[in-house]
């Protein structure tokens, strides 16, 4: 790493951790950017650097919620009865059993999902392209109305999480800080991932994966690992989300299919595909975006997302990374020869 | 569970129960059917898969719902609602699908997706997130001591969609403009050295599938409700009747069609309506693996 | 000498067209062999059924004396059994020496391995290997942007940078500068000489394989027409008509 590039995320760091107290009042949005940055990050493991576009990473998101807040409840009381009162008896969490039901469910919540990644790819990775993209769409959906329907977790209702036990501003910056942890985690750990044989193979399954085959590359071995490594972070990412939200239920929170689903993948459009930094900057100028138009658009702000979408997509596919790789190839170290056309055999 | 054994031991029971599920579930399926004939149509010709689909079917129902809603008879909802979609279709094709043809297949996935949320939205924002649906005051026919019940408007509306059906085949069979379309999905640049405007096919094609969607849809809601999240249901099942029958395979499609109604009223019925829309995708999974399985027979996978 | 790819009665067909009829032959271990036919005559449908692209209908396909008629493609490839693509197939995103880097073979890598970054020896192995089919100063472009011809050698490096025991090539010649079709024989029978690496070889140009082969096989209309040393299959007449039409 040169100087520069050092200083650089020396700064960003220092942001990070100064951001909270600079901006109180906007606890819950910094946390929501890193809530973006880094289920951006997870897709684009899968999408940008291994060619295959999920459209139902959300399921682990969901999943995740559901396993931790079902850890830290069973913990302590029994699932059933406490779904059953619905805030109606009186549960209380000592700090201990707050805290430690806080921890373990989401651990608890990346591990069990990067099982579930594991069992779930085996079965649709055999799909390509259009298809992996719809089938996991429907396991995302199919997951939400079954849980929906599912009373022991709550049904539609879903369920209510204990209160962070403190004040509300200081509740804020812990969720800030949770989340600041987990998306640093993930950057860190895609940026060596990316770097070793792994990211080479899971590179070469994006460019051609029949290539890779017969080159006797285990393409459905990789491919279950980087889902599954994805499916970690975002099954964590939820856990964390189930707490901050203090109650959350399936369809509208959960497995938002429409609306965090596929913001996901927005992001990482508009920040460039397969690249490092895309999605991140793509969740930042995303999150921006969004939180204007939820301000000032008055009912049309969805109308104005479905549009960011479509424009994205058809305009400016290549994203923000992509453009300035078009045009700095020499940032990236890219090298291009001039008068290719002349050169003979 | 016991409910779920109990609504089984109905079925056995009553044989005539299964009539009455499957000729709802035929009904329905005529309809998605319908859809998913547009959806195919688009896949196999320009090779865009339109996750839009069932945005456009409830977008053809509300054209129909607002018509009747100012003093208009119902049933000229189908043809009015036929055409205003296809001005619709064309205007959505010219800005967005034209430029996502070449392009790889998620993009058309995604521009869809994007599209999809919008014209949900817009709907909800111009006429609210009620369920709608236009009552025809017909009566319903009995059969069976009354253990079955037929709806004449429900007939009407299979009526209406086998002729549709009927029609756009005759037309793809005999049209100059329907041998283009079938000339430019088997090979678009053969089409294109011979001649052939791929680019007014392309524009027809999405328009005529957004057409028979709204068509569709116009039917819908004569015979159940709409509202404006119920898009992407319509969209799933168009996709898992695609899926299970094959691009460029009619006969399959309307089999399809009538079979996944006939399921998920069977589905609908055992496990509580609540379980329809999740029913409606896990066949889309159900699908997509049994495919999957036979692919994998030969070496081969799904793409 | 032992047959390292023994292909025993296989049938073939897509549909009704019969693309492989009763399908015999041998390639020994450490030669050259080639395989040569008219157009369609089910060359390249052979090289498909023996690296597992698609099932075949009878018969049976062993390497190094085990059956691997019904294993998937990437089994076959990590046994190290390879083929090249008539229509080259390299990773156009990349530049040629990450092509070269991600060829390394898997089948000796334990998956932590995986976890490690490329080693300056791998580094060193490319560029050796580039430099052995003459891309070593287009090393670092896109590979998507190299010629067709360029394409093709850097896929014969990538092969060879698997370190397979056997490697099919589907037309190593076809597309290349005639002028360069001579350092091209010589790479190929040093990959062979040098490597040790068993090479079983389609080609459509007869001065190629002649030069290069021990063994012939020709293929027409889907079955067996002849085998032997080049002289043989120059001097055999069924040969000769099956080139002309004359069948």
């Amino acid at each position: 790493m040169t100087r520069n590039k050092t200083i650089l995320y020396a700064l960003i760091l220092a942001f990070t951790f100064v951001c909270p107290f600079v901006f109180p009042n906007f606890g819950t949005q910094l946390a929501t950017l890193w809530l973006m940055i880094i289920v951006a990050l997870t897709w684009d493991m899968t999408g940008g650097q291994m060619g295959y576009n999920s459209l139902g990473n959300i399921f682990f998101y969901g999943t995740g919620m559901y396993v931790a807040a079902l850890i830290s409840i069973g913990m302590v009381y029994d699932v059933g009865d406490y779904t059953n009162a619905a805030g109606g008896g009186i549960y209380a969490f000592t700090d201990a059993q707050y805290f430690g039901g806080l921890f373990l469910g989401i651990i608890g919540a990346g591990i069990f999902c990067s099982v579930v990644a594991v069992v779930i790819g085996y079965l649709t990775f055999g799909l390509r392209g259009p298809y992996f993209a719809i089938g996991t769409l429907g396991v995302a959906i199919a997951a939400g109305e079954l849980v929906s329907n599912w009373d022991w977790v709550g049904g539609g209702q879903g369920i209510a999480l204990p209160v962070y036990p403190g004040d509300l501003d200081t509740g804020k910056i812990f969720f800030y800080f949770l989340f600041a942890a987990v998306g640093v985690s993930v950057f860190v750990f895609v940026k060596w991932l990316y770097g070793t044989r792994f990211g080479a193979a899971i590179n070469a399954i994006r460019d051609d994966e029949e290539k890779s085959d017969a080159m006797g590359i285990h393409t459905l071995r990789y491919k279950l690992y980087t889902w599954a490594m994805a499916a970690f972070f975002v099954g964590m990412a939820g856990g964390i989300s189930a707490f901050q939200l203090i109650h959350f239920e399936p369809l509208e929170s959960a497995y938002q299919t429409i609306n965090l689903g596929i913001f996901m993948v927005v992001c990482v459009l508009l920040g460039g595909k397969g690249t490092l930094w895309g999605p991140v900057v793509g969740a930042v100028l995303f999150h921006l975006f969004k939180e204007v138009t939820w301000n000032y658009l008055l009912g049309w702000q969805w109308v104005a997302l479905g549009a960011l979408i479509v424009v994205t997509v058809v305009y400016f596919q290549d994203g923000v990374m992509g453009w300035l790789m078009h045009k700095r190839p020499e940032w990236f170290g890219i090298r291009i020869e001039e008068k290719i056309a002349e050169e003979t055999e | 569970m016991d409910q779920i054994l109990g609504n089984i031991g109905l079925l056995l029971e009553f044989p005539v129960v299964n009539l009455k599920i499957v000729l709802d579930g035929i009904m329905v399926g005529a309809l998605f059917a319908l859809a998913a004939y547009g959806l195919a149509l688009v896949w196999g010709v320009m090779n865009v898969k339109n996750l839009a689909q069932g945005d456009f079917v409830i977008s053809g129902g509300y054209v129909s719902w607002w018509l009747v809603q100012h003093g208009f008879p119902a049933l000229l909802g189908v043809p009015i609602a036929f055409v205003v979609m296809w001005g619709i279709g064309w205007v959505v094709y010219k800005l967005v699908i034209s430029r996502v043809i070449e392009r790889d297949l998620f993009t058309s996935l995604l521009a869809t997706f994007g599209l999809a949320i919008m014209m949900a939205q817009i709907l909800n924002l111009l006429f609210g997130s009620d369920t709608q649906s236009v009552d025809l005051d017909y009566d319903v026919l009995y059969f069976f001591d009354g253990f079955i019940d037929v709806p004449i408007a429900k007939l009407i509306g299979v009526l209406m969609a086998t002729a549709l059906a009927a029609g756009v085949i005759i037309f793809m069979k005999s049209s100059r403009m329907g041998q283009a379309i079938r000339a430019t999905a088997q090979d678009a640049r053969a089409a294109r050295v011979m001649g052939i405007d791929t680019e007014k096919v392309y524009a027809f094609t999405f328009s005529l599938n957004s057409a028979i969607c709204g068509a569709a849809g116009a039917i819908i809601v004569m015979v159940w409700v709409i509202q404006p999240f119920y898009g992407i249901s319509y969209s799933i099942r168009a996709f898992v009747i695609v899926t299970a029958a094959g691009l460029g395979n009619l006969p399959g499609v309307i089999a399809a069609g009538l079979g996944i109604g006939a399921l998920e009223q069977y589905g609908a019925h055992i496990f509580g309506i609540g379980y329809q829309q999740a029913i409606a995708v896990m066949l889309l999974l159900l699908v997509l693996l049994v495919r999957l399985i036979q692919q994998r027979r030969n070496r081969q996978v799904l793409k | 000498m032992t047959a390292i790819i023994n292909v025993r009665r296989v049938s073939k067909s897509f549909g009704g067209v019969v693309a492989n009829q009763d399908v015999s032959l041998k390639v020994n271990s450490g030669t050259i062999t080639g395989l040569i036919g008219p157009n369609g005559s089910g060359k390249t449908t052979l090289f498909n059924s023996i690296v597992g692209y698609h099932p075949i209908d009878e018969g049976s396909i062993q390497f190094e004396g085990e059956e691997i008629s019904k294993l998937p493609v990437q089994q076959i490839a990590r046994r190290g059994l390879l083929r090249t693509f008539q229509q080259t197939r390299i990773y156009g995103a990349m530049n040629g020496v990450e092509n070269m880097l991600i060829s390394l073979p898997h089948r000796k890598m334990k998956i932590w391995d995986a976890l490690k970054t490329f080693t300056k020896e791998d580094y060193e192995r490319a560029d050796h290997l580039l430099e052995f089919v003459g891309l070593y100063e287009k090393r670092l472009l896109k590979s998507g942007d190299l010629s067709f011809g360029q394409q093709k050698l850097l896929e014969f490096a990538m092969a060879l940078m698997n370190e397979p025991t056997c490697l099919l090539l589907d037309e190593p010649t076809a597309g290349i500068n005639p002028t360069l079709i001579n350092g091209l024989i010589d790479r190929l029978k040093r990959a062979n000489s040098e490597f040790g690496i068993t090479l079983f070889v389609i080609e459509h140009n007869m001065r190629v394989i002649m030069n290069m082969a021990e063994t012939i096989y020709c293929l027409a209309h889907g079955e067996l027409l002849a085998q032997g040393t080049p002289d043989e299959i120059q001097n055999d007449q069924r040969v000769i008509d099956a080139y002309l039409g004359a069948h």
